[in-house]
């Protein structure tokens, strides 16, 4: 079966090169798959069926693939004497439906080659949820047939009722699959086992053991996903609905697939749970309301595919009585009526597939004289409808003859010794009775409508019709006959399937259980169907008082509409859930989100109402200095929220970092208050180059009665953050693990300041992720600034000419500004001391000779300071984070005093090339001990001596912070080139640009170079020299 | 364990000033209030810490409870400095911003706004679908029949 499987899904995978090759004769190909497999199903006849001396009730063949052990999901598979029956209408029906596309289709059609791939993935779904013996296997199947009849139905893609029918089948049926999941899963789990067959034989212990209960509601649950899937009431509507498909794709939808997919469920089910609570009444009651409603329905269509559409749900509904009425003769009549349906329901679909293809139309009111221009096709038509309406010696008879009995028997009870007749027995009869005599009256009316010669309507023009297009209808017409003049074999295959039931009447003996056969002789049943026949003459003939009386009556059940109403209802629910919640607000979401987050907290501390731990101090006894910095902190923080100016706010949130660094450093973290300082010093320089073009007030926007509820929240969280930390803090009991860290970075890491040894050893993995964060960053703050490219270009400072950068253009007036512009230049003029590489680019009224000398004497102390640092740091304050900043500032204030040329030599290596190396160094440290036999970012203390230097013991960890420290200096260097460098020449193109375009300097975009705001960069922003 | 309440009271006015300032419209403010959230952050790991110590400079004397817990520090550390990138990443977005539509806003998403606008009607669910009752136009048929194509 995995076999089959496999070579269904793989041939169909390939179809679509397939069809390139040989155009729709492709099709050909396809059905020779589920053929090969057909022959392969009549080869294990004699495994399933081991005869008379076997199991009464069948042989099986089982095969099991693992999947996945941990959740005991197998490709399980069984092969039973319902499978078997099962396979060979799925595979007959799919190989002749596959056969009959070969001329249905044309070359020209459009994405043929998906089609047949779908069509044949959607026989081989089939065929796996029929011998699936995993409840979730056959699940996945299940919903495979679902999303394959999807495809097919909108087949047609552009046009909007295919699209509309797809989407209407795949909801439907998804809704009853999901609803069956968790009944499944209920099932399986009260089972302890998902796989079918052991399921089944615990079914009785189950619906009467301790979870009865939850059994019962997972057998309704799977029912509601039989009755979706085989369309009945009130779901029925998909299915004529469905009509949409290509009529081969409704011929297999109708007669094997998809909707008998429900029906198998049931059948697979029926000998185990029909004595659950509400399987009886489901089952019968939607199953008579289903057979009424399709047959009355198609009384009254005038299109012949939907008449055997509104049939198939009629006949649906009859299948699921019969099948789930659970009892050893209405087990046997059901999969005959089963077997009989696929024949001539694939038969007539076929047929009116040829009569659209011919004649161009389906219309009951267009079509005249079909019988006329193409007899042999009537004929297979006719014997096709006959069987339907249950006239002999056809399959249809012999089936719904075996059907009537066993509801006699049900309802009257005298089938056996001491068998009491069910209450709703003989109303259900009737049902059945008025539902044949409706299936008779369409079957006539669908033969009539498709064949007759009307009066008053034109020969419908009707093109001869090939053998070839033929021969799949012929086939399954002549199989009815066979089946009907012969039931033997049919009966020989179900009774096993028959046997699994436990006989209602304990005295029936194997002798008088029922049998298919022709001929019962002169039995209430056969009076049933005579009846029947009178009335469905009857009917027909008084047709148009029938059609008359109907339009009369309302629709009282339209499943269409409600299922649109019920759509469009969501639809709405949803756009009114979006637009209250997805309101498109930053503010309104992070109000939600932070109120949720204090009131949670708040809640369960006031729920929770504990007593505050011990050990709270208002002032830490060992640094009582820090009163003072949180004083200054606290002041930074409100004049921060007060301030209306952009410059100010900064410097406030500045000074709320450097009161923090006081605080590391009284806390007793050297290193923290070390590289805090050096952070905000960068920062600040970052925000001033940032912001320079943006208007100096910050006004507050979001005023008014939203500033109360800021308020509100902020203090609210903060209130609650300083409980949550008192109570977190107070309910430590363990010992804190970093108390051997001391220990640990001495005699493991080598190092004596712990805190760099833990950066870069204890916990390199967080750190090597942190740097790489950094790296991503870097490059977003590059890609935000230069856009196209990460920026890597920039002349030498050789090849500009002397100053030009950031010059003002003089104007032409009086004003003092010029005066003072002129004396500049003329001063400027003097300064050609090399202090600087690049210093001569600037336009002269940007320098500072003070400015220039004193970088040019701080620049080499700071980048070997920040050597140092990293060097050191391993045992003394200091590291790769703080001389990565150390030099990051080294370079700020070279930029901040020559321009932009002299950031470029400066750092002649680009940002991305020292991100990437930092990267690279601090992942060898970690992979290189792997390769010595180590483990990762294992370190090792190598000692040695050199001249002049002594004694030198270097641990393995430092290459790991020499790759931080450059990664942090490409940070700082693609800040100083976006932020910095970019930004001026942005500056420049645009300020040119307006003086060309004006002449007007004065009121020129504010130019603002860096190097003539360094010194007070942070006060006087882009206001050029006084 | 001993909970240091300078700290967390400045961590509160930290984080009281900071959401405050998050819920605004001004981008600039939005950043400021994410660096004195992160601020206050570190304040709340430094805690967890316990008392001020002696730094973490290992001396084999020192009874490792004398020094300030090193873990919270290493954290705070790496918390610093992914702050610094962030705020450059912020810079350049607010930069971007104005260079490009000369706005300091958070401005409120129209896509948004649209959607929660939408009509019940949608077409491809409620428009009405013309009665088809053949897959074979009759011009397509009647021009096969011309060709002689194959039927």
């Amino acid at each position: 079966m995995i076999t089959v499987l496999a070579v269904t899904f793989a041939a169909a995978t390939v179809a679509p090169w397939i069809f390139r090759k040989l155009q729709r004769n492709a099709f050909y190909v396809l059905a020779a798959v589920p053929a090969a497999a057909f022959v392969w199903l009549l080869l294990q006849y004699d495994r399933v069926y081991p005869g008379k001396g076997g199991n009464p009730t069948g042989g099986f063949i089982e095969e099991n693939l693992p999947w996945i052990p941990n959740l005991k999901l197998d490709f399980a598979f069984r092969m039973d004497v319902l499978a078997w029956v099962m396979s060979l209408l799925v595979l007959g029906v799919g190989s002749l439906v596959l056969v009959y596309c070969a001329r249905y289709f044309k070359n020209k059609d459009a994405n043929l080659g998906g089609f047949g791939a779908q069509l044949l993935a959607f026989a081989g779904a089939m065929f796996g949820l029929v011998t699936a013996d995993d409840l979730l296997m056959m699940f996945i199947f299940w919903e495979l047939t679902t999303v394959l009849s999807y495809l097919l139905i909108g087949y047609a893609r552009t046009r909007l009722a295919a699209r509309r029918s797809a989407l209407q089948a795949l909801m439907v049926t998804t809704a009853g699959g999901l609803a069956m999941l968790v009944g499944l899963i209920i099932l399986g789990q009260a089972a302890g086992t998902y796989r079918i067959s052991a399921i089944m034989t615990q079914a009785a212990a189950l619906i009467t053991g301790p979870a009865q209960s939850a059994v019962a509601a997972a057998v309704v649950l799977i029912l509601v996903g039989a009755i979706t899937k085989s369309a009945l009431v009130p779901f029925h509507f998909w299915l004529p609905g469905a009509m949409a498909a290509p009529t081969p794709v409704s011929a297999y939808l109708h007669a094997a697939a998809m909707v008998k997919a429900g029906i198998y469920i049931v059948a697979r089910l029926a000998p185990g749970f029909s004595e659950s609570p509400y399987w009886l009444p489901l089952v019968l009651g939607l199953g008579l309301a289903t057979m009424l409603v399709g047959g009355y329905r198609a009384l009254r269509q005038t299109d012949i595919k939907l008449i055997l559409a509104y049939g198939t749900v009629s006949q649906l509904g009859f299948l699921m009585m019969v099948v789930g009425l659970g009892r050893p003769d209405a087990a046997l009549a059901g999969l005959a009526l089963l077997l009989a349906h696929g024949l001539f329901k694939a038969s007539l679909f076929l047929v009116v597939g040829i009569i659209d293809h011919q004649s161009g139309t389906r219309d009951i009111r267009k079509l005249s004289g079909v019988y006329k221009s193409s007899r042999a096709l009537a004929i297979v038509a006719g014997i096709a409808a006959a069987s339907m309406a249950g006239i002999p010696p056809l399959a249809g008879f012999v089936a719904k003859e075996s059907v009537l009995e066993t509801f006699v028997h049900y309802g009257t009870g005298h089938s056996g010794a001491g068998a009491a007749p069910e209450p709703w027995g003989l109303v259900l009869l009737g049902g059945l009775v008025l539902g044949s005599i409706l299936t008779f009256a369409y079957s006539a009316r669908f033969m009539w409508g498709a064949f007759a010669t009307k009066q008053g309507v034109d020969r419908t023009p009707f093109k001869a019709v090939q053998p070839s297009f033929l021969a799949a209808p012929a086939i399954l017409s002549f199989l009815t006959i066979v089946y009907g003049l012969w039931p033997d074999p049919v009966d020989g295959w179900i009774q096993p399937y028959a046997a699994l039931f436990a006989a209602p009447d304990a005295g029936t003996s194997a002798s008088s259980a029922s049998h298919l056969a022709l001929w019962h002789g002169l039995t209430p049943a056969l009076g049933l169907t005579a009846l029947t026949f009178a009335a469905g003459v009857v009917m027909f003939h008084a047709r148009n008082l029938v059609s008359r009386a109907q339009s009369r009556v309302p629709d009282w059940v339209d499943g269409d509409r409600a299922y649109q109403r019920t759509v469009g209802a969501l639809d709405d629910v949803a756009v009114w859930v979006t637009g209250r919640t997805q309101r498109g607000s930053l503010y309104f979401y992070l109000a939600v989100i932070l109120t949720v987050a204090f009131a949670v907290p708040l809640t369960a501390l006031i729920v929770a109402n504990k007593p505050l731990p011990g050990g709270v101090f208002l002032i830490d006894p060992n640094s009582p200095l820090q009163l003072i910095a949180a004083a200054g902190i606290v002041v930074g923080a409100l004049a921060a929220v007060r301030a209306n100016k952009r410059f100010l706010a900064v410097l406030m949130v500045s000074v709320t970092g450097y009161g923090i660094a006081l605080m590391f450093a009284l806390q007793g973290a050297p290193d923290l208050a070390l590289t805090q300082m050096l952070v905000e010093t960068i920062i600040l320089v970052a925000f001033v180059l940032a912001m320079r073009s943006l208007p100096p007030e910050l006004r507050d926007r979001t005023g008014g009665k939203y500033r109360v509820v800021r308020v509100i929240i902020g203090v609210a969280f903060a209130v609650t953050m300083i409980f949550v930390a008192i109570y977190a803090m107070g309910a430590r009991i363990a010992e804190p693990v970093s108390l051997s860290f001391p220990r640990l970075a001495y005699e493991g890491g080598g190092g004596l300041n712990v805190v760099n040894v833990t950066l870069v050893d204890i916990r390199a993995w967080d750190t090597f992720g942190e740097i790489s964060v950094l790296a991503v960053a870097a490059t977003g703050v590059a890609s935000l600034i230069f856009v196209r490219s990460r920026g890597e270009r920039l002349d030498k400072a050789a090849t500009i000419p002397e100053g030009t950068v950031g010059r003002r253009a003089a104007a032409g007036g009086s004003s003092r500004d010029d005066a003072s512009l002129a004396l500049v230049r003329k001063f400027a003029g003097s300064l050609t001391d090399p202090w600087l590489v690049a210093g001569r680019t600037l336009a002269p009224e940007r320098r500072s000779i003070i400015f220039e000398v004193v970088t040019r004497l701080i620049f080499h102390s700071m980048i070997v300071f920040s050597v140092y640092l990293l060097l050191a740091g391993h045992n003394l304050p200091g590291g790769g984070f703080a001389g990565g900043l150390t030099a990051g500032l080294a370079l700020t204030i070279r930029y901040l005093a020559g321009g932009r040329f002299e950031l470029r030599e400066a750092a002649p290596i680009s940002a991305g090339m020292l991100l990437g190396t930092g990267l690279a160094t601090a992942a060898a440290a970690g992979f290189v001990p792997l390769l010595l036999g180590g483990q990762v970012f294992q370190s090792a203390i190598i000692e040695f001596w050199l001249p002049l230097f002594g004694d030198i013991k270097f641990v393995t960890s430092t290459i790991f912070d020499i790759g931080v420290y450059l990664v942090v200096i490409g940070l700082a260097l693609d800040v100083l080139r976006s932020l910095g460098a970019e930004i001026d020449e942005h500056f420049e193109e645009t300020s040119s640009a307006d003086a060309a375009d004006q002449g007007d300097i004065g009121s020129a975009a504010p130019i603002a170079s860096p190097a003539t705001t360094g010194g007070s960069a942070a006060t006087a922003p882009g206001k050029g020299i006084p | 364990m001993s909970v240091n309440l300078t700290l967390l009271i400045v961590m509160g006015v930290l984080y009281a000033c900071g959401i405050y300032l998050i819920l605004e419209r001004s981008l600039t403010r939005v950043l400021l209030g994410l660096m004195l959230l992160a601020n206050a952050t570190n304040l709340l790991i430094l805690a967890t810490g316990g008392y001020a110590g002696l730094a973490p400079l290992f001396s084999k004397s020192t009874d490792p409870r004398d020094y300030n817990d090193p873990l919270p520090q290493a954290l705070i550390l790496t918390s610093i400095v992914i702050s610094f990138a962030v705020t450059a990443f912020m810079l350049g977005i607010i930069y971007r911003t104005w260079a490009l539509a000369r706005q300091d806003d958070i401005q409120d998403d129209a896509e948004d706004r649209r959607v929660a606008k939408t009509p019940s009607f949608d077409a491809e669910d409620d428009s009405v679908v013309p009665e088809e009752t053949s897959e074979f136009p009759v011009t397509a048929v009647t021009e096969a029949a011309k060709e002689g194509g194959p039927l």
